[in-house]
């Protein structure tokens, strides 16, 4: 399971999208839209994806993965649009025979995801201000 | 030749469309576009220096050739997760 969504992510799908009975563990991330950042608080985040690219790079990702480690599933969802404060933006799921391979694969998958796929967060602060991450670049903001 | 970059997150604000036509010679490469996208919209000369381009859909280096056919996408620094 590779999706992007625009509505808020069906952890209980991606979940069961990694279990299986050839699996002895199963491991959930959730990236979710903290409050604070900074002493700054967030009101919400909005994400923009580059959808076609996005989605070959997650599906890459997700081959490479199994290629790495030992995995019977592996699932990546990322939503799109607002994200308000304590949902998750993005989920990913492994799972494995033992549980080595399923922390290891999801902690890279996440990183490399992070690193990599087309995606883009814009920070909405509650004191109207808007700003667009853009790791390395220039700061930028608008109102 | 005319090339169609498809821009995302703070260079479509910066450049005020999400799609930029650029007039390209023949031959042309990915360091030619980016050279051509900051005259055009020199305010994003400061995000382009660290934006990456993917050509059909996949990274490209500043050596990719371009041609008319191709899709092409300036991709600013990700924070996707």
């Amino acid at each position: 399971m590779i999706e992007l969504c625009e509505s808020p992510i069906d952890v209980a799908a991606v979940l069961a999208a990694a279990q299986s009975p050839q699996a002895g563990a199963v491991v959930l991330f959730l990236g979710t839209t903290r409050q604070f950042t900074d002493g700054k608080e967030t009101a919400e985040l909005k994400y923009e994806a580059y959808a076609k690219m996005a989605m070959g790079e997650l599906q890459r990702l997700a081959e490479e993965a199994r290629t790495r480690w030992s995995l019977v599933g592996c699932a990546a969802v990322h939503r799109l649009g607002v994200v308000p404060v304590g949902e998750a933006s993005v989920a990913i799921a492994t799972s494995s025979p033992h549980r080595a391979d399923a922390f290891a694969a999801g902690q890279w998958l996440i990183d490399t995801l992070k690193d990599q796929a087309p995606i883009w967060k814009q920070e909405c602060w509650t004191d109207g201000s808007r700003e667009w991450i853009h790791p390395g670049a220039p700061a930028e903001s608008s109102p | 030749m005319i090339v169609q970059v498809q821009l995302f997150a703070a260079a479509r604000e910066q450049a005020g469309t999400p799609a930029a036509a650029l007039e390209l010679p023949r031959g042309a490469v990915v360091a030619d576009l980016r050279r051509a996208l900051g005259e055009q919209y020199p305010q994003l000369r400061p995000l382009l220096a660290s934006a990456l381009f993917a050509v059909n859909a996949a990274y490209a280096d500043d050596q990719t050739t371009l041609d008319e056919q191709v899709e092409i996408a300036c991709i600013p620094p990700v924070s996707g997760g």
